[in-house]
C-alpha cells in the first residue's frame, strides 16, 4: 500500500517537476521558491465564533497581502486524515508553510509529515514543539489570550453589581485555568472583593450543557458571563436573554449580544501570519518559537460593546496600556484557592514565563475545583 | 448563601432543567414509541433530529416565522421516517442496520446544508411566562415555558389514550405484537409501519426544531451531542408508554440540571460524577425496577431485538 502510494507521489511529482521545467525554459527565470503558499488546516467549522474563527479571519486577512496564495482546509480530524490533507497541500498546492491550528494535529501527524517534507516548514498553535526533541522545520506558536481575558476580568470588575461573575470552562487543562485566573487577577484589580464562580462542562462543544450552565450562573446571582469552550456562542446568546453582561473569548462575538456585551478576549493570529510570510518572502529562517500577548498585537480586546461603562473602559484600556508595556499582572502574594500559597509576597510571574503555560490551580477568589 | 437558599436554587434549576431540556427527549422519544410499537426500530433518529435542528433554523432564518420552521422541520423528519419505513418493507432487510444508515446520512445532510446558517441569528420560539406574578426571579425564569413543551404533555396522554382505546391504536399495538395476527385481520402490515415511522419521524423533526429554536437556540453542528440516541434508549427504559416516556423524558432534564446548578452554588468537587447524574439515575432506576420474569413483557413482540 505504501510503496504504491509512494510511486503514485513519486510520479506526480516528477510530472510536476517537468512542467515546470518545461514551463521555465521558455519563460525568463522567476524566484518560484519565495513566493509563500501557506496551507492552514482547521478542526472545526470556519464560521463557528470562536476558535477556528480566529484562525480563518487571520487567514482573510493574510490573503489579502499580495504575492501570498492561501490553501485552507476546514473540519480536518486529528486522525491519519491530517496527513493526507497536509500532504495533498505540499504536493498539489506546493504549500512551504503549513500552520496546523489543532491541538491534536501535533503529535504524530505533524511530526511524520515534517520528517518526510524537510524543505517545508511546519507550525502548530499550541505548545507542544521543544527543541531538542523534534524537527527543526517544524515549531509552535502562540498568543497569550490569558492577558486578553485578564483586561476582561478588569472592565468586569467594574460594571459588575455582585461582585459575582461566571466563568463557563470546557476542561481543567493549564490554558483554560489560566484565563479563569487571570480574568479573576482582572476583576480583583478594580474590585478587591470580586469572585468568580466556575461551571467545568466536560468538553469542548456542548451546548447544551452550556446553556444549561449560564442559567445556572445567572440564578447563582452572578451577572457577568464569560467562557472557554470551543464556540462561545451559546453561552453569549443565552446571557444576553437572561439580561446579563457577557465577555468574549476567541474571537469577536460582540454581534450576538448587542445590549450586554462588555469587549472580549480575541486572539490575532494575522499578525503572526503575516510575519512569517513576510520571511518567506524574504527567503529568511522562520523562528522556531513565536510567543507574545497584547504587547506584540498577538491578542487584542474586542471593541467595547454596550455593556462596558465608561469607567469600565478607562480601566480597560489603562490594564491594556501596562500589559502593552509588558508589565506583570501575576504578582504577589497570591495563593490558590486551596489556601497554597504561588507567587510570594514581592515576587511577580514575567508574562513571558513558562509557568504560566503550566498553570495548574485555580487562584484564590474563584469559586470552583478541578476535579 | 445559606444552606435552605442554595437548596431551593438546585431545585429551581432542576425544575427549569426539567422543562427546558426535556422537550427534545419527549418528542423523540414519542415518535420512537410509536414507531416501536407497530413493531420496528429506527435508530436514525439521531440524524432526523439534527436534520430537524437545521432545517428549523434555516426555514425561521429565511422566512421570518419559527412556527414554519417548527412545520418543515416536522416535513423533513416525516420524509427520513418514510424512507426507513420504505426500504424496510424490502424482503429481508434488517431495520436496525437502515436506522444507523439513516441516522449518519440525516447528520451529514443536516451539515451539508446547514453550514451557512451557522452565523446568523434566526427567529426564536416564543415562551409563556408561568410565574411571573409570584415576583420570585428564579421561579420565574425557571416557568418560563416554550409551548412546545405542552404540545409534548397533550401528545403523550393523547398516545397513551389512542394506544388503549381506539381502533387505529389496537391495529398499530397489533401489527407490532404479531404481524400473523394482523394480516389475518387483513391489515396491511407494511402500510402500518410506514405510516408509523413516518409520524415517528415527524415528532423527531419538531424534537429538533425546538433545539435550534428555543433551547439552546442555534444552530450548530455539535448541537444535539446524542440526544436523539439517548430519546430511543429512554423508550425501552420507559417500557413503549408514551406516560412513562414523559417522566423519564422530564427526570433526565431534571438530571442534567444537577451537575451546573451544583458547580454554581459552590459544590464544585467531583462535577464529571455529577454531570454523569442523568446516566447514573437511569441505570439505578434501570437496576430497581428490573425482574427476572417478564423484564420485557411489555415489549412488542415483532421487535428486532425481542424475536
Amino acid at each position: 500500500m505504501s510503496f504504491k502510494e509512494m510511486d503514485r507521489r513519486t510520479l506526480l511529482k516528477s510530472a510536476a517537476a517537468g512542467i515546470v521545467g518545461v514551463g521555465a525554459a521558455g519563460l525568463p527565470l522567476r524566484a518560484f521558491a519565495a513566493a509563500p503558499t501557506i496551507g492552514i488546516v482547521y478542526v472545526g467549522p470556519r464560521d463557528d465564533f470562536g476558535w477556528n474563527q480566529a484562525h480563518a479571519v487571520a487567514a482573510k486577512a493574510l490573503k489579502s497581502v499580495p504575492g501570498v496564495k492561501v490553501v485552507e482546509e476546514e473540519n480536518v480530524p486529528e486522525t491519519v486524515a491530517v496527513q493526507k490533507s497536509m500532504e495533498s497541500m505540499i504536493n498539489l498546492d506546493g504549500a512551504n508553510l503549513i500552520f496546523a491550528t489543532s491541538f491534536g494535529y501535533f503529535d504524530p501527524h505533524m511530526l511524520e509529515m515534517a520528517k518526510k517534507y524537510p524543505k517545508v516548514e511546519f507550525r502548530h498553535a499550541a505548545g507542544l514543539w521543544t527543541k531538542d526533541k523534534h524537527p527543526g522545520n517544524a515549531g509552535s506558536y502562540y498568543g497569550y489570550l490569558n492577558q486578553g481575558h485578564y483586561v476582561n476580568g478588569v472592565a468586569a470588575g467594574v460594571v459588575s453589581k455582585t461582585g459575582k461573575l461566571g466563568f463557563i470552562a470546557a476542561k481543567p487543562i493549564p490554558t483554560v485555568l489560566l484565563n479563569i485566573n487571570s480574568f479573576l487577577l482582572g476583576a480583583r484589580k478594580s474590585n478587591p472583593k470580586a469572585t468568580v464562580q466556575v461551571i467545568f462542562t466536560g468538553d469542548w462543544s456542548l451546548p447544551v450543557r452550556e446553556a444549561e450552565a449560564a442559567n445556572a450562573l445567572a440564578d447563582a446571582g452572578c451577572d457577568v458571563i464569560t467562557c472557554h469552550v470551543d464556540s462561545p456562542k451559546v453561552v453569549i446568546e443565552t446571557a444576553e436573554r437572561r439580561g446579563l453582561l457577557t465577555a468574549g473569548h476567541n474571537a469577536s462575538q460582540a454581534p450576538l449580544a448587542p445590549k450586554g456585551f462588555i469587549t472580549g478576549a480575541e486572539y490575532k493570529w494575522e499578525t503572526i501570519y503575516k510575519d512569517f510570510a513576510a520571511l518567506i518572502a524574504k527567503g529568511e529562517k522562520l523562528p522556531n518559537y513565536v510567543r507574545g500577548g497584547i504587547d506584540k498585537d498577538y491578542i487584542a480586546n474586542t471593541a467595547y460593546g454596550a455593556g462596558a461603562s465608561e469607567a469600565a473602559r478607562k480601566a480597560a484600556d489603562a490594564a491594556t496600556a501596562d500589559l502593552k508595556a509588558n508589565k506583570p499582572y501575576v504578582v504577589g502574594p497570591l495563593k490558590d484557592n486551596k489556601g497554597n500559597e504561588v507567587v510570594p509576597a514581592g515576587k511577580s510571574i514575567d508574562n513571558y514565563d513558562v509557568a504560566l503555560e503550566q498553570t495548574s490551580y485555580l487562584v484564590e477568589g474563584v469559586v470552583g475545583s478541578i476535579t | 448563601m445559606s444552606e435552605n437558599a442554595a437548596l431551593l436554587t438546585v431545585l429551581f434549576a432542576m425544575i427549569g432543567g426539567a422543562i427546558r431540556v426535556s422537550t427534545p427527549f419527549i418528542f423523540v422519544s414519542l415518535g420512537e414509541c410509536l414507531t416501536e410499537k407497530s413493531g420496528r426500530i429506527n435508530l436514525g433518529l439521531e440524524g432526523t433530529l439534527v436534520f430537524g435542528a437545521m432545517a428549523a433554523y434555516a426555514i425561521s432564518f429565511l422566512s421570518g416565522s419559527p412556527w414554519l420552521g417548527v412545520f418543515v422541520a416536522g416535513c423533513c423528519g416525516a420524509l427520513l421516517g418514510a424512507v426507513h419505513g420504505w426500504v424496510c418493507k424490502l424482503p429481508r432487510v434488517n431495520d436496525v442496520a437502515i436506522g444507523i444508515a439513516l441516522m449518519t446520512f440525516g447528520l451529514g445532510l443536516a451539515f451539508f446544508f446547514g453550514k451557512p446558517y451557522i452565523q446568523p441569528a434566526a427567529p426564536r420560539l416564543p415562551s409563556i411566562p408561568l410565574a411571573d406574578w409570584t415576583g420570585n426571579a428564579s421561579l420565574a425564569t425557571a416557568l418560563k415555558v416554550n409551548p412546545l413543551f405542552f404540545v409534548g404533555i397533550a401528545l403523550a396522554v393523547f398516545l397513551s389514550w389512542a394506544f388503549r382505546n381506539t381502533r387505529t391504536g389496537l391495529i398499530l399495538r397489533t401489527t407490532g405484537d404479531s404481524a400473523a395476527a394482523a394480516r389475518a385481520m387483513g391489515v396491511s402490515v407494511d402500510r402500518v409501519r410506514l405510516l408509523a415511522t413516518t409520524a415517528g419521524g415527524f415528532l423527531a423533526g419538531v424534537g429538533g426544531s425546538f433545539l435550534s429554536l428555543y433551547y439552546p437556540g442555534s444552530w450548530s453542528e455539535g448541537l444535539s451531542s446524542g440526544q436523539g440516541l439517548m430519546a430511543v434508549a429512554l423508550v425501552i427504559f420507559a417500557r413503549w408508554d408514551p406516560m412513562r416516556c414523559l417522566f423519564a423524558s422530564m427526570m433526565f432534564g431534571a438530571a442534567g440540571a444537577i451537575g451546573p446548578a451544583l458547580q454554581s452554588i459552590g459544590i464544585t468537587q467531583g462535577y464529571y460524577f455529577f454531570n454523569a447524574a442523568p446516566y447514573v439515575v437511569t441505570l439505578f432506576i434501570m437496576i430497581a425496577s428490573s425482574s427476572t420474569k417478564g423484564a420485557l413483557a411489555s415489549a412488542p413482540g415483532e421487535l428486532a431485538v425481542t424475536r
